[in-house]
């Protein structure tokens, strides 16, 4: 428990007192919250949908938390080159105990990353609507965290050198954002689109996120919660099986 | 006396290539026993191997009476370890870098604590303890990763190359305390090094692996005296060769490189 604790605690140290990185990792989400959810406002509108900035917001903040989780893993490359990797993988606490506390620091600056994009969409002209399921917005923004906290981890733990960094940018996370419904709608898409949908999980976190904050579901909360969460179990399993088999 | 280090018929290969070749050799406990040979030879494969974060190919080896494959908790509780790379959190001050190290080693709070100030006085950084690790020099860095592998009061010490990039005076300072270790708490000392002289100065027992092989081993006297050489240097390249070694450069050291590029020529 200690290990977990105190490498949870690294973690948070190194995100408060880097503060380049915290402001550089909100450009992206804010651009495209601005270029498309003003952009493309006055079309949704038309179109009889709505508010886009409304239905746009729950997706920003699932990408902001996507990429910082997913970087949070990545991190381990990063600690393998520098050396500090060695340092954690010959003291005398189990693999699983560093990867969770790893994965957990990871998670809880992606939320954090997650909340202020959030204030920002609020401040964008983002209104909640007074739904039931409120409360479940922050349960579904962490467990997004921890999900591609553990997918960032295996990659970090299988991947030697920061070679892979742009492949993994380009054909997994930026695929897995496009693809989830943080965009656009879930419904009436063509078969194919609908199918890629369907397999991403970040389309539950995304859905999960948008139902409880502005309560539009496209697949049901049970089928948000249940998904996310054994999803989420699933790959915190599988980066801590990865991390364990890394040799130096 | 135990053996502190057993190692019998130890192979690593990877893919085709054999970076051990059947080693075997014992340190006894409380000895401070200096593993040399030219680069690539080895030497830093064997010590990942007998700290548990590398898995042999095949062959026995015991640590403090543990296997590394298997009793790997009892194994890493028994050594502190000095790498021949830097491995310290960048981004922490040196109190944090050994205030973590002692919270994963289990050392209490209170003990913790003590013993921080006392090693990071002993290794001069003491008023620069709350101090971001970036901002110091290699050398300083090293003397750190001394404090710190002797936080949790190991019964054997590693130290792949722990004086490279340190000035005579730190180098003495360290070997003194810990020759003076060995002495009083009986700690097993297992290092390399290329420097011949240090070897020379500090070592009960010296082997000289080359090749993946071991080619020698005695005490550096009888090491001289056998190849007929006046000193260590001249012993172990009557042993060795002339032939200069090439040694690829590795990812790590690619990827330091991007890294300072990156940092803008940082500072290391």
């Amino acid at each position: 428990m200690r290990a977990i604790y105190i490498l949870c605690v690294r973690q948070l140290k190194r995100y408060v007192r880097s503060p380049a990185r915290i402001i550089g990792s909100l450009g992206q989400p804010i651009l495209f919250l601005i270029a498309l959810g003003f952009g493309l406002r006055a079309m949704f509108a038309r179109a009889g949908q709505g508010n886009y900035i409304n239905f746009l917001s729950p997706g920003i903040v699932s990408m902001a938390i996507l990429f910082n989780a997913v970087f949070s893993g990545i991190e381990i490359i990063w600690d393998r080159q520098f050396g500090f990797l060695k340092e954690t993988l010959v003291a005398p606490v189990s693999r699983t105990e560093i990867v969770l506390g790893r994965m957990l620091g990871g998670a809880i600056v992606a939320f954090v990353q997650g909340l202020v994009v959030f204030v920002i969409c609020l401040i964008a002209g983002f209104r909640m609507v007074a739904s039931p399921y409120l409360p479940l917005a922050i349960f579904f923004m962490f467990m997004i965290a921890l999900l591609f906290a553990g997918i960032g981890t295996v990659f970090g733990s299988v991947l030697q050198d920061m070679q892979g960094f742009p492949l993994i940018i380009n054909f997994l996370i930026m695929p897995i954002f496009f693809f989830s419904g943080a965009l656009f709608a879930a419904n009436g898409l063509p078969r194919v689109l609908a199918i890629l949908l369907r397999l991403n999980p970040l389309s539950y976190g995304v859905d999960g996120l948008r139902g409880a904050l502005i309560n539009q579901f496209a697949f049901g909360l049970t089928t948000d919660l249940v998904v996310v969460t054994l999803l989420t179990a699933f790959l915190l399993g599988i980066g801590s099986y990865f991390f364990s088999k890394i040799q130096l | 006396m135990a053996d502190m280090i057993l190692v019998q018929d130890l192979v690593k290969n990877y893919g085709d290539f054999c970076a051990v070749k059947q080693i075997s050799f014992t340190v006894p406990e409380g000895k401070i026993f200096g593993f040399l040979g030219p680069n690539g030879a080895g030497k830093t494969t064997t010590i990942k191997m007998l700290t548990t974060v590398l898995d042999p190919t095949s062959g026995k080896i015991l640590v403090n009476g543990y296997d590394p494959t298997r009793d790997q908790k009892q194994v890493r509780r028994s050594f502190g370890i000095v790498f021949q790379d830097p491995s310290l959190d960048d981004e922490l001050t040196a109190y944090e870098n050994l205030d973590l190290h002692g919270v994963l080693y289990g050392v209490p709070h209170g003990e913790r604590k003590k013993r921080i100030e006392m090693l990071i006085d002993f290794v001069g950084l003491g008023d620069r303890k709350k101090n971001f690790v970036k901002e110091f020099s290699g050398g300083m860095k090293r003397r750190l990763e001394v404090a710190r592998a002797l936080l949790h009061k190991p019964r054997i010490l590693f130290l792949d190359e722990p004086t490279v990039g340190l000035d005579p005076q730190t180098r003495n300072h360290i070997w003194g305390y810990i020759q003076q270790l060995s002495k009083d708490e009986n700690v097993t000392v297992f290092f390399t090094t290329h420097y011949m002289e240090e070897a020379d100065r500090v070592a009960n027992e010296v082997a000289v692996i080359d090749h993946g092989t071991i080619v020698a081993q005695s005490t550096p006297a009888a090491l001289k005296e056998k190849t007929a050489c006046a000193t260590l240097e001249d012993a172990f390249i009557a042993l060795t060769g002339h032939a200069i070694r090439a040694e690829e450069a590795n990812a790590t050291d690619r990827m330091r490189m991007m890294g300072r590029a990156w940092r803008g020529g940082g500072r290391r």
